[in-house]
């Protein structure tokens, strides 16, 4: 039978998502489906689309799996527009000159911006902000620019805003109203997020008029000419004053049009003809268009369900948000300004924390109508679901939005007040119901709870809600999710560091008699034996704890294949000098070592046998070098960039911080392995942002980013705080680390941690930079107390005669592994093979992998 | 059955593990407490082909002992030398005698 042909105009992000429903309801096999995408590239996240300046790759935001489309035999014609639809012939037109027909259409081809009329405006200088390369051009303009004007003060403006500071140049903000976000906020809540942005250095201009851009200027490339008669000179202008629907085509194929503009649509979102749908922001319902992108997904599932004959139907959409604007947490809810009739509100304003909050409630007081906030968000889910399932009010609402110390008691709505359809995560339409069931089906992690329903996977506004319905429901069926770490102790790795700080514990012996049951094991031993070392900072090789320690922190090396460890001296920050690495290379001839510098921009000595270690290493820090804490789970290195001092782009020395935080940490025992980035500006020599701490050199300052990966699982960090000066910086370190040694789990790194923590970064930053636990100040003297403990474990091994003893590799004899062979390569030696020693016999069972410093 | 005397049980610190060169065999010999009893088994970790299970972790599993080696983590029982992870392997394991102090091996 052939396939009936289903042509999607659009693979914007409802383009995309329609094909998803398709597939996932199983027509994709009954259609033949092809899909027009105008853009050089498929389906990408728009929402997150600024994050394409801090992370820079197309891939990163693309919304589609590789090889996904092939895999469900779907065609995709990239880079091709269709110019025209004959509906009688049903066929299609593109602009490459291909003709195809179609039985049905869905036309999802987005919106475009919308830029006034005004003169100027088509200069070189001028840009819109909705697509990558969109941002390309930004970018590029930005290198050779000092400033730049954003015309439009709304969400899409302050978001283009953001993107501007962040390329480095001064940036204005034009607006029209007299207040900023005025669609989405009150009065009040516009002023107070007007001085947050300004704060944070964005000139703020509002009740401007823009008449003309004159491409001259005396300080900059053009000057913006205003109805009050005033100008500003800036070098480049982005419009972000508004969306329209991209309707052409479908106007030229006469669709029913609404007045506002959009393709008019019914509730199965199908247009005036029968056959053809229109779905996103290219839509109009009910006279209206919706700029979000929570309705489009909802228009796609029904124009889905529509296909397939069932009933489903588009009824509107809130067009509630919560969003994160130049840093600061803006959130609107429903009737944010307070239009309804009779109705009243409660405010709660806190200049000194810049937080404005706002209840707009019904006039008998039981129904929430809407809500603004200003600065702090984390009422937002709370409300809104109160708003959308209409849920009685508190008697005193305002107790909803006060602050804890303000000494009444929140009123904690609860999971279980929400009813099973109350809708959880917007972007995909998951209910409470439908995250009830998952738990029922065994999914029982917030991370098989996203990978199964999707729910979360959006924007990320409603995880800490997915954690209270989880939890509910778990406690509801009386699953208890275990999180012990071996059979010996029913404790997480974070409750077994609080029992020894709080229980003064200083030895396995004592945990385990306490805490635990039976002898331990591989993992509870090394898993404490870090802990007693992040708690009291005592040196891993004291007598007491050498049985928990992994042969890597028994030996001071990090154990290869062949059973010879590696030599690895710190070269902080990546800096070596001459004479050091004469001594190094000296130390390498002698003792036959292999040498080769690591990943961690340091020169590693490989092939070392156990009885050579000691004095290998006495010579090393007789030449002043350290232990580089190779074999430990401890920060390695700070991998830094040349920096200001002698690069010609720098504009901080990354080289003297990296090595003075590698200095500052060095030898702390952390739950795994950390590595640090610097680098000395944005070009990002340094990869920070692949690191467990990145920073990042600006103009004022420096950027921290933290949670970066490389290796298997790579991550970028995320921003934690920006243009800090080095004190500032140091202390937010400080508390990290401590912070992290707390609260992870064993062998867990930064990335991993960061994303299981509930809240992820935006809490992180709450602890970190705000404080909100209240422990900064014993996380600052436990880890003073730990830097003040440093030693060079290797100075004091080689200082203490008697733990030699244990370096000879017999017990009872001087001899040495005869097993340790070596074979030539590349001018110098690798371990021989196990065929190469026995010539004939069998082979290995099995590779070991030499473990670099990966 | 000929015993032969390695050291003294004092040089093997409780909790961990020391290699011994017995009739030209590298033997390993673990202390899992300050008792005086020593296990050994033969020193090669059988999946890497490399001298290295006398510097592994010694541990607890059903309640038996093992020894994890250091290079990718199979564990070894202490008594018996099976693997715990691979049935089809297992390691040597050596009677052990402790006389007045001395630790000494019958291969
Ligand atoms: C910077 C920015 C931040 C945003 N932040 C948020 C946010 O925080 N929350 C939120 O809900 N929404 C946000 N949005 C809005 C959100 O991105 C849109 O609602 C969403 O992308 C709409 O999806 P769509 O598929 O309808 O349109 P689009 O994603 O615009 O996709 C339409 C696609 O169709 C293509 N196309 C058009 N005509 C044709 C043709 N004739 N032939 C072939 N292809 C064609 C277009 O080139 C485009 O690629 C933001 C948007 C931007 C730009």
């Amino acid at each position: 039978m052939e396939k009936l042909k289903l042509v999607v105009v659009g693979n914007g992000m409802v383009g995309h998502r329609y094909i998803e429903e398709l597939v996932d309801s199983g027509l994709s096999k009954n259609y033949q489906i092809i899909v027009f995408c105008e853009e050089p590239r498929v389906a990408y996240d728009r929402v997150h689309l600024s994050s394409y300046f801090s992370h820079h790759t197309a891939s990163e935001l693309s919304l589609v799996k590789d090889g996904y489309y092939e895999a469900n035999g779907i065609q995709v014609y990239i880079g091709e527009r269709i110019t025209h639809i004959n509906r009688k012939a049903k066929r299609l037109y593109s602009d490459a000159g291909r003709e195809l027909d179609y039985e049905k259409l869905v036309l999802a081809t987005g919106s475009y911006p919308w830029v006034p009329p005004i003169k100027g405006n088509q200069s070189k200088d001028s840009f819109v902000y909705r697509t990558i390369e969109d941002l390309k051009e930004i970018e590029n303009c930005a290198k050779r620019s000092k400033s730049g004007a954003v015309v439009g003060g709304g969400l899409l403006g302050l978001e283009a805003a953001g993107a501007l500071k962040a390329l480095g140049v001064e940036t204005h903000v034009i607006e029209f109203a007299p207040v900023l976000m005025a669609e989405q906020l009150d009065q009040q809540g516009g002023l107070q997020l007007r001085r947050k942005i300004e704060k944070i250095g964005v000139k703020v201009h509002t009740s401007k008029n823009t008449l003309e851009v004159l491409t001259e200027g005396d300080t900059a490339r053009n000057t913006m000419v205003f109805a009050d008669g005033s100008k500003l000179e800036v070098d480049f202008v982005v419009y972000s004053t508004g969306i329209r629907p991209q309707d052409k085509i479908a106007k030229e194929a006469e669709l029913d049009i609404a007045s506002r503009g959009g393709i008019a649509i019914n509730d199965n979102c199908q247009t005036n003809d029968p056959d053809i749908y229109a779905i996103g922001e290219c839509a109009s319902w009910n006279e209206r268009f919706y700029g979000l992108v929570a309705p489009g997904y909802k228009m796609a599932q029904v124009a889905c369900a529509h296909l397939l004959g069932k009933n489903q139907r588009f009824e509107g959409a809130d067009m509630s948000a919560k969003l994160k604007l130049l840093g600061v947490n803006v959130g609107s809810i429903g009737d944010a300004n307070g239009k309804s009739e009779d109705c009243k509100s409660y405010v709660y304003q806190n200049d000194d924390e810049e937080v404005y909050k706002r209840l707009i409630v019904s006039k008998d007081g039981r129904e929430l109508l809407g809500a603004v906030l200003v600065g702090d968000t984390s009422d937002y889910g709370n409300l809104l679901q109160l708003y959308l399932n209409k849920i009685a009010l508190p008697e005193h609402p305002d107790s909803l939005i006060l602050p804890s110390h303000a000494g009444g008691e929140k009123p904690q709505m609860g999971a279980d007040a929400l009813p099973d359809t109350a809708v959880i995560c917007s972007c995909f339409d998951v209910t409470k119901g439908d995250i009830s069931q998952a738990v029922a089906d065994g999914f029982t992690s917030v991370a098989q709870i996203k990978s199964h329903t999707k729910a979360g996977t959006g924007c990320g506004g409603c995880l800490p809600l997915i954690g209270q319905v989880l939890n509910a429901e778990l406690e509801k069926s009386g699953i208890t999710v275990n999180n012990h770490i071996c059979e010996h102790f029913d404790y997480s790795r974070q409750e077994l560091f609080h029992l020894v700080r709080v229980g003064e514990i200083t030895t396995f012996e004592q945990m385990i008699k306490r805490h635990g049951r039976g002898y331990g094991c591989e993992v509870c031993k090394p898993a404490i034996g870090s802990i007693l070392a992040s708690c009291w900072g005592e040196h891993v090789l004291a007598p007491q704890h050498v049985s928990l320690q992994d042969t890597n922190d028994n030996f001071l090396g990090n154990m290869q294949k062949d059973g010879t460890y590696s030599v690895i001296p710190r070269m902080a920050g990546g800096e070596v000098t001459a004479k050091a690495l004469g001594v190094l290379a000296q130390v390498a001839e002698d003792y036959k070592l292999y040498t080769k510098i690591t990943g961690a921009q340091r020169v590693g000595l490989f092939g070392a046998q156990k009885d050579d270690l000691p004095t290998i290493w006495g010579r090393l820090t007789d030449a002043g070098f350290e232990t580089g804490h190779a074999y430990a789970k401890a920060l390695r290195m700070a991998k830094t960039c040349v920096g200001s001092t002698w690069c010609r782009f720098g504009v901080q020395d990354s080289v003297g911080l990296g090595s003075r935080l590698e200095n500052r940490y060095k030898g702390i025992r952390t739950p795994h392995k950390m590595k640090f980035g610097v680098s000395g500006c944005t070009r990002e020599c340094a990869e920070a942002q692949g690191k467990d701490i990145g920073i990042i050199a600006t103009d004022a300052g420096w950027n921290l980013f933290v949670g970066g990966n490389g290796g298997m699982k790579p991550r970028h960090g995320d921003l934690l705080a920006s243009d800090l000066d080095e004190a500032t910086l140091i202390r937010y370190i400080d508390c990290f680390m401590m912070f992290y040694i707390r609260t992870a789990d064993k062998l867990q790194r930064t990335s991993v941690w960061l994303e299981n923590l509930d809240g992820g970064v935006d809490y992180l930053r709450k602890v970190i930079v705000d404080d909100q636990l209240g422990i900064n100040q014993q996380l600052l003297s436990t880890i003073e107390e730990l830097i003040a403990n440093y030693h060079c474990e290797w100075t004091t091994t080689i200082s203490t005669p008697a733990s030699l003893d244990r370096f000879a590799h017999f017990i009872n004899s001087d001899q040495r592994d005869d097993n340790v062979q070596f074979v030539s390569e590349r001018e110098q030696h690798r371990p021989a093979r196990f065929d190469e020693k026995f010539p004939s016999p069998k082979g290995d069972i099995l590779h070991v992998e030499l473990e670099y410093e990966a | 059955m000929s015993f032969v005397s390695v050291c003294h049980i004092d040089k093997i610190f409780p909790g961990t593990g020391v290699c011994a060169l017995i009739k030209g065999k590298q033997v390993a010999l673990f202390r899992p407490s300050d008792n005086a009893e020593v296990f050994a088994l033969d020193n090669m970790d059988p999946f890497a082909k490399s001298n290295v299970l006398s510097r592994g972790l010694i541990c607890e599993h059903n309640k038996q002992l093992w020894i994890a080696s250091p290079l990718k983590k199979q564990r070894f029982n202490l008594e018996t030398g099976d693997c715990l992870e691979d049935q089809s392997v297992s390691i040597k394991s050596y009677p052990v005698k402790i006389t007045d102090g001395t630790v000494a091996v019958s291969l």
